[in-house]
């Protein structure tokens, strides 16, 4: 134990508030005789990679829960082969995309046709560098946070025009005007209910807003306070991961497979990854917005002077450390098993109905929730945060 | 030199080529859905421009306006109108193509006049980084009100505008009809798309 607590101090820099694992490798590896700045640049890339791993392993999860799930909701087993109860099965899907051969259209625009994919899937694994899963447990606490996912998840659209142009074919084109308009529309109510939750907190900072929310454990989480905003939010992002009920760009029947129709291969597989990173992504910024983020349900502060430990002891540190994490994977996989619930049991509405929905009913209720919230606040400044 | 300053240099030198070359690209390229892409590019990369400036909000910003409103409306329209076919040669294109040339490098000429006669101060002033969330609030709702109110006006005014235009059938007939006209503008009945089984 006494060696345990000395490698938790020495290093993973648990003292101060919270982890703090940069300052902790950048002071090891200077002990070594490196400078800060190339200490700090050998720091960069590893929480880069452990959070795209993290994403990776995310999104096989989310494959095998989805087809877990849909085999249950229709009665079936579902893949039960590739390892105990079918775990395998994405990764021998992935392996089988990796293998397949890369099919360029005769016709198609080759260019904007490989560029396409990438545009989908770069913007959502860059949305990851303001994921929190604990108060320094995140690449990057820049203050513009959560309006840099907005703004990157807006570039989105046009690679999915990009690549239903290129594919030079009518259901891949109208695929992608159908995915452009539908996030086009969604994205106004999705921006205007995290600004509701951004004008509570008074910060952009998804740390901050996780903080605000972690004072009286679950009472204290914005979904109490923000009822309607969380529909609104959970509605908006369905429509922006193309899921049913809002899978209108990929509709089956009517476009075979809207702008993903052309793509084999790896550059299909981009697709399927874009558009799973996104659904995790998505259920965890509900999770940070709404659901107190990586909070126990019980601040680990009450437990800990209940049981009569310090806070800041390391091996403590090291404890709700971990609870965090636990905690946001959490929340955020509660929510990804209703998103695959939703799929599996929900008809997909039509487009008229999708635009009505979005234009009509979300856009003017998002706007009275926006100003109910800053009259509240200025009512109630204590328990709205004024 | 630091590390952080080479990156920075290196950083910038790349932004301002694919500037420069891609808003070259946007003129130049025949073809007019990658001129338009190209443009993504570039408001991308002018983006990249104020993130060094350490402006990171008003990065997010363009990004999400320029990029993700104004270019994806760009290409989307294209796409809506985009027919086949061959545009009929202009006379004297190679009379306009000189004059308008001449008038580009002209502007140019100024700019770089400005650009040179101006006493830049070096260092600039401090940028004020993530402050510049709270700053830009407070100039909009006091001394820049007035600008942003009428530029809000102005929206709404072509989002009017935009919506007389698009539903101008429904506005004429009802005009000729002598009915009340609002009630035409704000809502029709959605019919759905269903095969008339009545008729054979």
């Amino acid at each position: 134990m006494m060696t345990f607590t000395f490698f938790a101090t020495s290093y993973l820099g648990i003292a101060g508030p919270g982890l703090d694992l940069k300052s902790s490798f950048v002071d090891s590896l200077q002990s070594f005789g490196l400078s800060t700045e190339m200490a700090r640049l050998l720091w960069l890339p590893l929480p880069m990679l452990l959070v795209l791993t993290a994403a990776m392993v995310g999104v096989l999860v989310t494959v095998w829960l989805e087809r877990k799930i849909s085999a249950a909701a229709q009665q079936r087993i579902g893949p039960e082969f590739a390892g105990a109860l079918g775990v395998l099965q994405p990764m021998a899907d992935g392996l089988k995309l990796l293998v397949k051969e890369d099919v360029i259209p005769a016709r198609a625009d080759g260019l904007l046709f490989s560029l396409g994919p990438v545009l989908v899937l770069v913007p959502v694994i860059l949305s990851w560098l303001i994921v929190p899963f604990g108060q320094t447990l995140l690449i990057s606490n820049v203050g513009v946070g959560i309006f840099l996912w907005i703004s990157l998840s807006s570039i989105q659209p046009i690679g999915l025009l990009m690549s239903g142009y290129a594919s030079n074919n009518k259901y891949s084109l109208l695929g992608g005007l159908r995915a452009a308009a539908q996030s086009i529309s969604y994205e106004i109510p999705l921006a205007l209910s995290v600004l509701a939750v951004v004008m509570m907190s008074n910060s952009l900072s998804t740390v901050e807003i996780v903080n605000l929310q972690n004072d009286a454990g679950l009472l204290s989480w914005n979904v109490w306070r923000q009822p309607v905003g969380f529909v609104i939010f959970w509605i908006c992002v369905l429509a922006e991961c193309e899921r049913l009920p809002f899978d209108l760009p990929e509709a089956e029947e009517e476009l075979v497979a809207g702008y993903q129709t052309e793509y084999a291969g790896m550059k299909f597989a981009l697709f399927y990854l874009g558009s799973y990173i996104n659904l995790v992504l998505s259920a965890l910024l509900v999770s940070v917005l709404y659901l107190g983020g990586w909070g126990f349900p019980i601040p680990v502060e009450w437990l800990a002077s209940w049981l009569s430990q310090p806070i800041d002891a390391p091996l403590i540190q090291l404890v709700t450390g971990s609870v965090g994490i636990v905690m946001t994977v959490l929340k955020a996989y509660l929510l990804v098993f209703l998103a695959i619930l939703l799929r599996w049991t929900t008809p997909r509405v039509r487009i008229d109905q999708l635009l009505d929905l979005g234009w009509k009913f979300l856009l003017p209720i998002s706007l009275v929730n926006l100003l109910v919230t800053a009259a509240l606040k200025l009512l109630f400044p204590l328990a709205f945060g004024g | 030199m630091t590390i952080a300053t080479s990156t920075e240099l290196i950083c910038f030198l790349v932004l301002s080529t694919v500037i420069v070359l891609g808003s070259l690209g946007v003129v130049l390229l025949e073809n007019i859905v990658y001129s338009a892409f190209m443009l993504g590019g570039v408001f991308m990369a002018v983006a990249g421009l104020y993130l060094l400036l350490n402006a990171s909000f008003v990065a997010a910003a363009q990004v999400l306006v320029y990029v993700g409103a104004v270019n994806v409306l760009i290409i989307f329209a294209i796409m809506l109108v985009n027919k086949r076919e061959e545009l009929k040669p202009i006379k004297g294109l190679r009379l306009r193509r000189i004059v308008s040339g001449a008038v580009c490098i002209g502007l140019l000429v100024l700019l770089v006049r400005v650009a040179i006669i101006t006493p830049w101060p070096l260092p600039g002033p401090i940028a004020i980084g993530e402050e510049a969330t709270a700053r830009i609030g407070e100039h909009l709702f006091t001394d820049y009100l007035l600008p942003f109110e009428l530029a809000s006006v102005l929206l709404l005014m072509a989002m009017i505008g935009a919506i007389v235009l698009a539903r101008r059938d429904v506005y004429d007939s009802e005009l000729l009809a002598g009915d009340d006209m609002k009630e035409g503008l704000i809502e029709q009945t959605p019919t759905p798309l269903l095969v008339d089984k009545s008729s054979p």
